[in-house]
């Protein structure tokens, strides 16, 4: 067909990627709006303000798709006017990623008590408590949070409040 | 000391209005003709533009016209085209013209008037969020809300317009902005932070693309209008290479004219309507070599069945179109006519003897003999063919440019208007825009007063902005409109008979004007020809009338345009008009 895809073989990879951009308006609507116009995929997306003085600021995606497309978005996201830079953290190995969730427990008794358990398990902290109720914050690679939240599914879990990742390379240079 | 003198000069700021600003900026871009209609929002810039010197306003009847006029100029010159339009309605109206430009890389700069400041997000008068809206339709734009930033970010969108892959780009200008005091800075003043397009080809990919072509047996240069934005020069390279080289040479839509189309290398237009020689050649190719092309779906047909046994080189300043659609083996991301030049030093310095391809030839040579542009002509009825074919004739030999509209009447100018030079064919490629044409005449003849400047066009196309017969009317602008008039949205028609079962759902065009009258109403010479015999001389009357002329050429009005690659078909799956078959797969159906 003339417009089919090879999706090479229905491999979807899931990647984070970093755009340094020129903190100018409507710069977060020229990134989202490329995702959406072209059909690319925004599983989650952290933004803010890295650098006052220099007004850079920092968007941090994760998308996911067959490597051609991935290597699409990153050329595509490159071509925009105010960006600084584009890094694939999930290509280059080298990065650390953390997302900051909160997660909020409904219940009492010893669904109450297994759910503290499990928070202390997971690092997660307290930061509002009432009888029959837990806020909890936790950081942590995504999919720690992912395991995390489904074990506080059965326990009574009502909201869920996630920043999207953040990433950074190891080492002593910047990205 | 006087080049010090002169950067100071340059960059030192002066006061003036934020209106007198924008026309001072257009001055300092070299700016000498704007396309534009007035309106609430850009009073201001009006103003100052009514006591200013050296810019003459065109004053269009519809704002897309304004934007296709001012591609029409750009195209024609390789200079920015530059429109100016109120808020609201305005900008709106402007922006088919603008994803025109995007899909086309068209460098033009369109200011716009915005309500004040104060009123923005209230639902004002004639508001709208232009940015917004022209966001994904340009290569950048900007809200300007300090009018300190207003001379800085008009010289930036020249910049960016003009530079790297030209593209269409916004500033969006609130009213307030244009009355207040500020600073005027000079081009020389904007240094971007981000935006450093590369130009200069890799040494090493030019290395290996040089290698690749001297090794190739079935070699063949794809070109495309990259060529074209690389400025003259990268059309003289290209025909240099050629000479080097002996490869053959096909190109795309909008690359017509980059290579002479009486030279013996010349294998026609590729793609869904190409030659039956160009397509062939690109299916058994043992090396392609891509130049300022992308790949486009119309060209490609089938990814799959594209090209299956070809290396593939692709040169392209724009990084994110390699690979893009179809996976290359190399990448050179450079200004074509920078990376040609490379290539030619290279093959000369390495003494490359011309790669021994004469099979390649005869093969090509047989294609060719299957002629696949012939048609049926006809005594009585004026076949589109012989019209295109008769214009050609009668206008080669002059400074002629030539616009078009959208649709069969495209592709028969595309298939048999043969080019020799650049920046001489304009027409709508990515986008597709029907009524391109006659605005695009109007920008081109403002370019160029003296040529001859056609309008190939289609009777449907051609009343989507037939109102700027008027425009051409009040600046003397000779334009001629030659209309192949077959009563049919021709394409639509086509595909209907070939892909619908003939069930002709309203594309046959009832109540059409009559348009030697409409002419006449305009100011205009109108013209109608009806028969192959008094066609010539309409043409040569047509050709001598110093004023705008509508020329209503009655062709036949169910001839079909072929050769034609279906949808979801292969390069060597064309289908020809003495074919009865017309191979579509349901699959293909489905395809635009």
């Amino acid at each position: 067909m003339l417009y089919e895809k090879d999706t090479g073989d229905g491999v979807r990879e899931s990647h984070t990627i970093t755009v340094l951009v020129d903190n100018e308006a409507g710069v977060l609507a020229r990134v989202v709006g490329l995702f959406s116009g072209r059909g690319y995929n925004i599983e989650s997306l952290t933004v803010a303000e890295v650098n006052p003085a220099e007004h850079t600021s920092r968007i941090t995606v994760v998308t996911s798709g067959p490597p051609h497309v991935i290597e699409q978005i990153e050329a595509q996201l490159a071509r925009l006017i105010p960006v600084h830079k584009v890094t694939n953290w999930t290509s280059t190995k080298g990065g650390i990623e953390r997302e900051m969730a909160l997660i909020k427990v409904a219940g009492v008794g010893d669904k109450r008590m297994e759910a503290l358990r499990m928070a202390d398990a997971f690092r997660a902290r307290a930061v509002d408590t009432t009888h029959n109720s837990f806020v909890f914050e936790i950081t942590g690679a995504p999919a720690k949070i992912d395991s995390f939240v489904e074990l506080m599914r059965p326990l009574g879990l009502v909201d869920v409040s996630r920043t999207g990742v953040a990433a950074m390379s190891r080492g002593p240079d910047a990205m | 000391m006087s080049e010090t003198k002169t950067k100071t000069a340059e960059t030192m700021a002066e006061t003036m209005t934020g209106a007198q600003m924008v026309i001072r900026a257009l001055k300092d871009q070299g700016v000498t003709h704007i396309f534009g209609y007035p309106g609430g929002a850009v009073l201001p810039i009006y103003d100052a533009l009514f006591e200013a010197e050296g810019i003459e306003h065109i004053l269009v009847r519809h704002e897309q016209g304004a934007a296709h006029a001012a591609e029409g100029y750009a195209r024609s010159t390789g200079k920015p085209g530059v429109l100016l339009v109120t808020s609201g309605p305005g900008a709106t109206n402007a922006v088919t013209g603008l994803t025109d430009a995007l899909m086309d890389s068209i460098p033009i700069v369109m200011l716009s008037g915005q309500v004040p400041t104060h009123l923005i997000g209230t639902d004002a008068f004639q508001e709208c969020d232009t940015v917004g809206i022209t966001r994904p339709c340009t290569k950048n734009n900007w809200l300007v809300k300090d009018v300190n930033a207003l001379s800085r970010t008009i010289h930036e969108a020249f910049e960016i317009a003009t530079t790297g892959r030209p593209g269409p780009v916004v500033v969006d200008i609130p009213k307030d902005i244009q009355f207040q005091n500020g600073n005027y800075v000079g081009p020389k003043a904007v240094h971007h932070r981000t935006y450093k397009p590369k130009t200069e080809p890799d040494a090493d990919a030019i290395a290996r693309a040089v290698e690749m072509m001297a090794g190739a047996r079935r070699p063949i240069f794809y070109t495309g209008g990259g060529i074209i934005n690389a400025g003259p020069q990268a059309s003289k390279l290209l025909r240099e290479l050629v000479d080097l080289t002996g490869f053959p040479v096909t190109s795309t839509l909008m690359g017509l004219g980059a290579f002479p189309a009486s030279r013996p290398e010349w294998l026609g237009m590729l793609g869904m309507h190409g030659t039956w020689e160009a397509n062939h050649a690109m299916h058994d190719c043992d090396l392609m070599i891509c130049l300022g092309a992308r790949f486009d779906d119309r060209v490609t047909g089938r990814i799959a069945a594209f090209s299956p046994g070809s290396k593939k080189i692709h040169l392209d300043i724009d990084p994110s179109q390699i690979n893009k659609v179809v996976q290359v083996d190399l990448g050179i991301v450079a200004d074509a006519g920078k990376a040609i030049a490379a290539m030619i030093e290279l093959w000369k310095t390495r003494k490359t003897p011309a790669p021994e391809i004469k099979d390649w030839w005869a093969q090509i040579q047989q294609w060719r003999g299957r002629k696949s542009l012939a048609y049926k002509g006809s005594d009585t009825l004026i076949k589109p063919q012989y019209a295109i074919d008769r214009l050609y004739a009668l206008t080669k030999d002059r400074k002629t440019f030539i616009t078009t509209e959208v649709g069969q009447h495209q592709m028969w100018a595309a298939q048999r208007y043969h080019f020799e030079e650049p920046n001489r064919w304009m027409t709508s490629g990515g986008l597709g825009t029907m009524g391109y044409g006659l605005p695009a005449a109007v920008g081109v003849q403002v370019a160029h007063p003296d040529a001859l400047v056609i309008d190939i066009a289609g009777e449907a196309s051609v009343q989507m902005t037939m109102q700027e017969m008027s425009c051409a009317m009040q600046y003397d602008l000779p334009i001629k409109i030659f209309i192949l008039n077959n009563e049919y949205m021709g394409m639509v028609r086509q595909w209907q008979e070939l892909l619908h079962g003939g069930r002709y759902s309203h594309s046959y065009s009832e109540a059409l004007p009559d348009f030697v009258k409409m002419a006449e109403a305009f100011g205009c010479l109108g013209l109608r020809a009806q028969t192959p015999a008094e066609l010539d001389g309409k043409i040569l009357e047509m050709i001598d009338t110093k004023r705008p002329v509508l020329f209503d050429c009655r062709v036949d009005p169910v001839e079909n345009l072929y050769p034609m690659i279906p949808s979801g078909a292969a390069h060597n799956e064309m289908i020809m008009g003495d074919l009865g078959e017309t191979g579509v797969s349901d699959a293909g159906k489905m395809m635009v």
